[in-house]
């Protein structure tokens, strides 16, 4: 069982969305976060005051799957969230314990 | 200002004026009006006023002629009477200058600040309009318009507490309006103006030392100033007052409200200080949305502003109504223009400060300038305010916030300068009027000086409005203090200063 964590594009979110849903993929987490790489910020002009925004909008995606499922997610991840363009994101995948699914107090492979 | 003196000294000297041309002429054509008025009086001293009904045809026609073309109804021997079309217009304008101030300074302003301070914009906005209101019937309106201490520098006291001021006309400033239209419509200049200060010193002045401020800066500074340029006796009066030392014009305000206020802003930001963290962490607008339906409101209202100030729906109306327009589109083209040229991309908040140059630098012109005149003030409009804004705020590192003197004192200078060199005496009659004639106006236009006193007027403005400013301002600090405290204005004046917040989740 693991992990995956997706900072993606937030533009990106429904394509991506649908192509794990395709593999039967039945749930996911999605928060908005803000943050930087190597595409780093931008700059906002007001008259004379320019400001520089450090921290850009992206989408972290959180599935957690089988490990016999994960290299299929992954590589529909990384397909479907690539353009080509510096500040695609990244994948990471993590290891998990143990899943247990609260209503039926299934544990492991079942509960996710 | 549509106006005609009633002194003495004025009627004696276009008396003398006609008596020259063998005039007692009954052309009533509205730009003759003011020479014409005292050329009947020449004619019969002391003559009773007929009523309109016992007047033959042709006189009654003369007379209805003169009511529609804003034109003087002397030569006839009727009484003037506020006529619908003119009270009309000036009741439109009136409203039109208030809704400059609420809403559309209060959103402008309030758009640019960040959320935590919003509505000490508004607060402020909302509470000079009151405070000002109270000010202008008591005294305001006398010590500007009357005239019984036949003063350059200040008017009279027979109107205050408005005593006199009904819905007949007061001649010695329009013939067909009703004076307590005139009174009203005077009265939301008098609320914008100091309105527009606290842009400067935004997000760091406490309300109550604003509150006190004003009431000092509308003694010291406008209740003069606004007589000295459009007082029947004031000092410079160019196109009404034949007695006028220093012959400038302003048509709608380009000393009396954006140098007056831009000045004063500079000044009183610069003793107040700059912002807690200014320079070191962003301030950006919270809502440029906001800013922008301020600014779409201020371009309509100054409608009223600018051709109302033709204190009636006449042809030099109509001409103000073409020259603001003009203007205030090749403003807010010219600034956004330049964004995109040295900066790559054209803003929105660009888009707003150009048009809102582009009015101010008309304002003292638009009655007096022609469509190409106009043209040339937007594109100035557009430049110099913007390397104001831009370039020469960041080289002095003062804390104009929302760029009030950027704008109002830089474009307001210009403006005040401009008019003199742009000035059209074809669109304007009043400019070759008796008065215009008697203390040099019209000389001075004819021989391309009129600069001259242009700049005389725009340096007494600075003069006035510097001075005024750092006296009350160290006044108002020594007595209740200029800021709160560090941890008040980090927290936002919103909850500290009106215990409430512009915007809840």
């Amino acid at each position: 069982m693991k992990k995956i964590e997706a900072i993606i594009k937030p533009f990106k979110l429904e394509e991506v969305k649908d192509a794990l849903s395709e593999l039967g993929i039945e749930g996911m987490t999605v928060t908005e976060v803000k943050g930087f790489g190597r595409q780093k910020g931008h700059t906002e002009i007001y008259r004379g005051s320019e400001y520089t925004v450090d921290f850009l909008p992206k989408i972290k995606l959180e599935v957690i799957l089988a490990d016999s499922a994960i290299d299929g997610a992954v590589a529909a991840i990384v397909k479907t969230a690539k353009t080509g363009k510096i500040g695609d994101g990244k994948v990471f995948v993590l290891p998990v314990e143990n899943a247990i699914r609260i209503r039926t107090d299934e544990t492991g492979d079942k509960a996710v | 200002m549509m106006k005609k003196t009633t002194s003495v000294i004025r009627l004696l000297a276009a008396i003398a004026s006609l008596a020259m041309l063998g005039a007692v002429t009954s052309t009533l054509h509205a730009e003759d009006a003011p020479a014409a008025a005292p050329a009947a009086a020449a004619a019969t001293p002391a003559p009773t006023p007929i009523a309109f009904t016992n007047a033959p045809a042709s006189v009654q026609t003369a007379y209805l002629l003169a009511a529609e073309t804003n034109g003087d109804p002397t030569p006839t021997n009727i009484a003037p009477v506020a006529i619908a079309g003119h009270n009309a217009w000036m009741m439109v304008s009136a409203a039109f200058v208030l809704m400059m101030t609420l809403p559309g300074l209060a959103l402008f302003y309030g758009g640019l600040v960040r959320s935590k301070n919003v509505l000490s914009i508004i607060a402020m906005c909302f509470g000079i309009t009151t405070l000002v209101s109270v000010l202008w019937w008591a005294v305001g309106y006398s010590l500007v318009f009357g005239a019984n201490f036949n003063s350059p520098f200040l008017g009279g006291t027979e109107n205050f507490f408005f005593k006199g001021v009904t819905s007949d006309p007061n001649t010695s400033y329009a013939y067909w309006v009703s004076q307590n239209v005139f009174a009203i419509f005077q009265l939301t200049f008098a609320i914008i103006t100091p309105a527009l200060i606290f842009g400067a010193t935004a997000e760091r002045l406490k309300f109550t030392a604003l509150f006190t401020f004003v009431i000092g800066w509308m003694f010291l500074v406008y209740f003069p100033l606004a007589h000295m340029v459009w007082g029947s006796t004031g000092l410079m009066n160019g196109v009404w007052n034949a007695g006028a030392k220093i012959p400038a014009i302003d048509f709608a305000g380009g000393t009396v409200v954006h140098m007056s206020s831009g000045w004063s802003a500079l000044i009183l930001c610069l003793i107040l200080g700059k912002r807690v963290g200014h320079g070191k962490e962003p301030m950006p607008p919270h809502s440029l949305v906001l800013t922008f339906i301020g600014t779409a409101l201020l371009w309509v209202g100054w409608y009223g502003f600018n051709a109302g100030s033709a204190v009636a729906a006449d042809t030099v109306a109509a001409n103000a109504f073409t020259t603001t327009t003009l203007a205030t589109a090749v403003g807010a083209f010219t600034w956004p223009l330049l964004e995109f040229i040295f900066k790559g991309k054209p803003s929105v908040l660009g888009f707003c400060s150009g048009a809102v140059a582009g009015l101010v630098v008309i304002t003292p012109a638009c009655g007096f300038v022609n469509s190409t005149g106009a043209v040339i003030i937007g594109v100035l409009a557009g430049v110099i305010p913007y390397i104001a804004c831009t370039i020469v705020k960041n080289i002095f590192k003062y804390d104009d916030a929302l760029d009030t003197f950027g704008v109002h004192g830089v474009g307001g200078t210009v403006g005040a300068l401009i008019t003199g060199v742009l000035v059209d005496p074809a669109v304007n009659g009043n400019l070759g009027g008796a008065p215009a004639v008697a203390n040099g106006l019209a000389k001075a236009i004819a021989d391309h000086s009129l600069v001259v006193a242009q700049a005389k007027a725009a340096g007494i403005t600075i003069a006035l409005a510097v001075v005024s400013t750092t006296i009350l301002a160290f006044a108002v600090k020594l007595v209740i203090g200029l800021r709160p405290s560090v941890e008040a204005e980090h927290q936002g004046l919103d909850i500290t200063d009106h215990g409430e917040e512009g915007y809840t989740n």
